[in-house]
């Protein structure tokens, strides 16, 4: 379990201000999970049922981190969330645009919410981050092709 | 047919489409009349009759439908014992207080500043008067209850795009809507229009109905006049002495709250789930679960986290590790196995059992819901603006202001759920950021509803139910395909394991349907040990 990265609860606007300045700054030559965060909450929030993020690290910031961690390292509770990182399971890019689209036990098709191209940005970009170096891309074609 | 999901909408995709478009609220609607049932089939107090001769149970989960098997199992004679995740019972029946320290599955640890007395309901909240078991174990238990406001026609309806941002009150959208209908419906009655479907005799008496309900005038016209007023309430209102006559106010007009949509939001006080009267626990939800554990606190051993399920013809053998620091495994035995462990985890520890039950815990997903508290200096919304409790909804990704439902009319400082979000992108994306960026983000949004915000704000904490270690999720999500698949093969005996919780029941995320799938599967249990 990594260190808490926030000891939060009780803060005043002027202090949460100061936090997302001192995160811009950080931003600067830094990846930190935390960084990334920040950076994120800026942006804006999607209208409606579906997602209206467009790049593979938009989606993930603000889809898939929410469970998979910033860093893609999983986490655990009573039970698991699965680590994307250095992920043998994600050699076929078959694979994970299955997951994403279909959901897969407690994992909801968040696919369901996303076009066939932002499905595969967000593969994409996990296939080539965290530690994966999968060079070959899924298309929306693939995508098309799993949907239920 | 890969196509065909880019026309025709799964009922899925249609109910989370409903959900974000129109609320959880509406929601819930879609999922009854699509097949879902809402009332309780409670019938009183359950009587397992029979002598079960110091039979043995293991209970895993001390949530509701845990602390209801071990309650009733333990009082028909059972040798019982629960195994539970967390430090405190109750599950999802939980109340966040301030000192009270949660860490989020990532490792962010949040300490709440709330005053002494003020709190956050992070899962269930409120009661309907028809969850019978609920209130039955309430009243068995002595849980204080209160109302629960759910319509306020003073709080407000807001729409991004209409009115300028403007939010309007839920009771000048009501009655408008309503009025402007009537005076559609009138119309129609009087130029004969309705006759194939409205008798003569009839018809006199809906266009009398039509009057009283949409306070149109003589002429069946809904307009600014002091009987449009007596539903809608006056630009100024009727006082004592010279020039204290009341002012009437000018309706919205029909094509503006039409293109608002926000008579979308008209079914959160209609729906039967979220009809009067509600409630709630003095104090917090958690007083429920606080309750049970007076009565079998003694037999819930904390902070065990179940690692492996076994059984075989003599019994049942659970495993468990010490969920704050590591240990090596203990083992707990029973002859039978009550399991309410959510299936997002259940799904990920190894059970002995057959593959139409291990195909039925991996079919639920879990569905993505985060509720946001915020403290403020006073009671701004009492004090400015005369909303005591109720809901405020809005189409920005916070979708709700929940007004507390007690300490009305007081002093000083006072918490609001700032944002409840259920299912949709927005819950995703709450979800993904850091908790005080969600706190920040619901101040942000909430203040494009009370300006308020910006001087009044304190503190506040985030629940993402995704990030919260013990369930991984807020509830079990059944698809239509789903249930018709595989519900019966969940909530079968397998062996000597059977399964109970809200995922076990058609009242999903209700504290209901965890109770009442508890109190079925220990009747079915109840009845084969006696029957050996």
């Amino acid at each position: 379990m990594p260190m808490s990265r926030i000891e939060s609860g009780k803060f005043s606007l002027a202090l949460l201000t100061g936090a997302l300045a001192a995160a811009s700054l950080a931003l600067i030559g830094s990846a930190s999970p935390a960084a990334d965060e920040e950076r994120r909450s800026q942006g804006s929030l999607s209208t409606g049922f579906k997602f209206t993020e467009s790049t593979g690290e938009q989606l993930f910031t603000n889809v898939c981190q929410g469970c998979h961690m910033p860093d893609g390292g999983g986490a655990t509770g009573a039970g698991n969330y699965p680590s994307l990182a250095k992920d043998a399971n994600l050699e076929s890019g078959g694979y994970p645009v299955y997951v994403v689209v279909r959901g897969q036990r407690a994992m909801p098709p968040v696919g369901a919410m996303m076009s066939d191209d932002q499905v595969a940005a967000v593969v994409n970009y996990v296939r080539t981050h965290f530690g994966n170096q999968y060079q070959d891309t899924v298309t929306a074609e693939d995508v098309k092709r799993v949907r239920p | 047919m890969p196509n065909e999901s880019e026309t025709i909408p799964s009922r899925r995709d249609l109910l989370s489409l409903v959900g974000s478009v129109a609320g959880s609220a509406a929601m819930y609607q879609a999922m009854t009349s699509l097949g879902f049932a809402s009332e309780s089939n409670y019938k009183g107090p359950i009587k397992l009759s029979g002598d079960p001769k110091g039979a043995s149970v293991l209970v895993l989960g001390a949530g509701l439908a845990g602390m209801t098997a071990a309650l009733e199992l333990r009082a028909a004679g059972y040798k019982v014992q629960v195994l539970e995740f967390n430090s405190r019972p109750g599950g999802r029946n939980w109340t966040i207080r301030g000192g009270d320290r949660f860490t989020e599955l990532g490792g962010a640890t949040q300490t709440c500043g709330f005053e002494e007395g003020l709190y956050l309901n992070p899962g269930p909240w409120r009661i309907p008067y028809h969850h019978r078991a609920l209130l039955d174990y309430c009243k068995r238990l002595g849980v204080a209850l209160e109302p629960f406001i759910q319509l306020n026609h003073n709080a407000l309806l807001h729409a991004s795009n209409a009115f300028t941002g403007k939010p309007q009150r839920i009771r000048d959208v009501k009655a408008d809507f309503q009025g402007h209908v009537s005076e559609l419906l009138a119309k129609v009655t009087q130029q004969s229009k309705l006759d194939e479907a409205v008798s003569v005799e009839d018809r006199e008496i809906l266009l009398q109905a039509l009057r009283s309900w949409g306070a149109l005038d003589k002429n069946y016209a809904y307009k600014a006049n002091l009987i449009s007023a007596d539903y809608r309430g006056y630009a100024k209102e009727p006082g004592g002495g010279l020039g204290a006559a009341p002012v009437a106010g000018e309706p919205i007009n029909l094509s503006d709250i039409l293109k608002s949509r926000l008579w979308r939001y008209l079914q959160n006080f209609a729906l039967h789930q979220f009809q009067t009267t509600m409630f709630q626990p003095v104090g917090g939800m958690d007083m429920i679960g606080k309750a049970f554990a007076k009565q079998i606190g003694d037999v819930i051993q904390y902070d065990a986290k179940v690692i492996r399920i076994q059984q075989s013809d003599g019994g049942v053998t659970v495993s468990y590790v010490n969920s704050k620091t590591p240990s090596t495994p203990q083992i707990a035995t029973a002859e039978w196995c009550v399991c309410t462990i959510p299936l997002s985890i259940l799904g990920q520890i190894q059970i002995d059992v057959g593959p139409r039950m291990k195909a039925a815990i991996d079919a639920v997903p879990y569905s993505s819901s985060v509720k946001i508290g915020l403290q403020f200096k006073r009671r701004f919304w009492e004090e400015d603006e005369a909303i005591y409790g109720g809901i405020s909804y809005t189409d920005l990704p916070i979708r709700q202001i929940s007004y507390p439902s007690s300490g009305f009319n007081r002093n000083g400082r006072g918490v609001l759920l700032g944002a409840y979000v259920f299912e949709g992108a927005n819950a995703y994306e709450f979800t993904s950021m850091a908790p005080a960026d969600r706190v920040a983000r619901a101040v942000e949004f909430g203040a494009r509803i009370h300006p308020q915000y910006g001087a009044e704000f304190e503190n506040g904490i985030a629940v993402a139910w995704h990030r919260v270690p013990f369930t991984l999720g807020c509830a079990g999500a059944w698809s239509e395909k789903a249930r018709e698949e595989h519900y019966d093969n969940l909530c079968q005996i397998d062996g000597r394991i059977v399964l109970a919780g809200e995922h076990a029941s058609y009242l999903p995320a209700w504290q209901e349907g965890a109770i009442l799938s508890s109190l079925d599967a220990i009747k079915r249990l109840h009845d084969r040990v006696v029957r050996i």
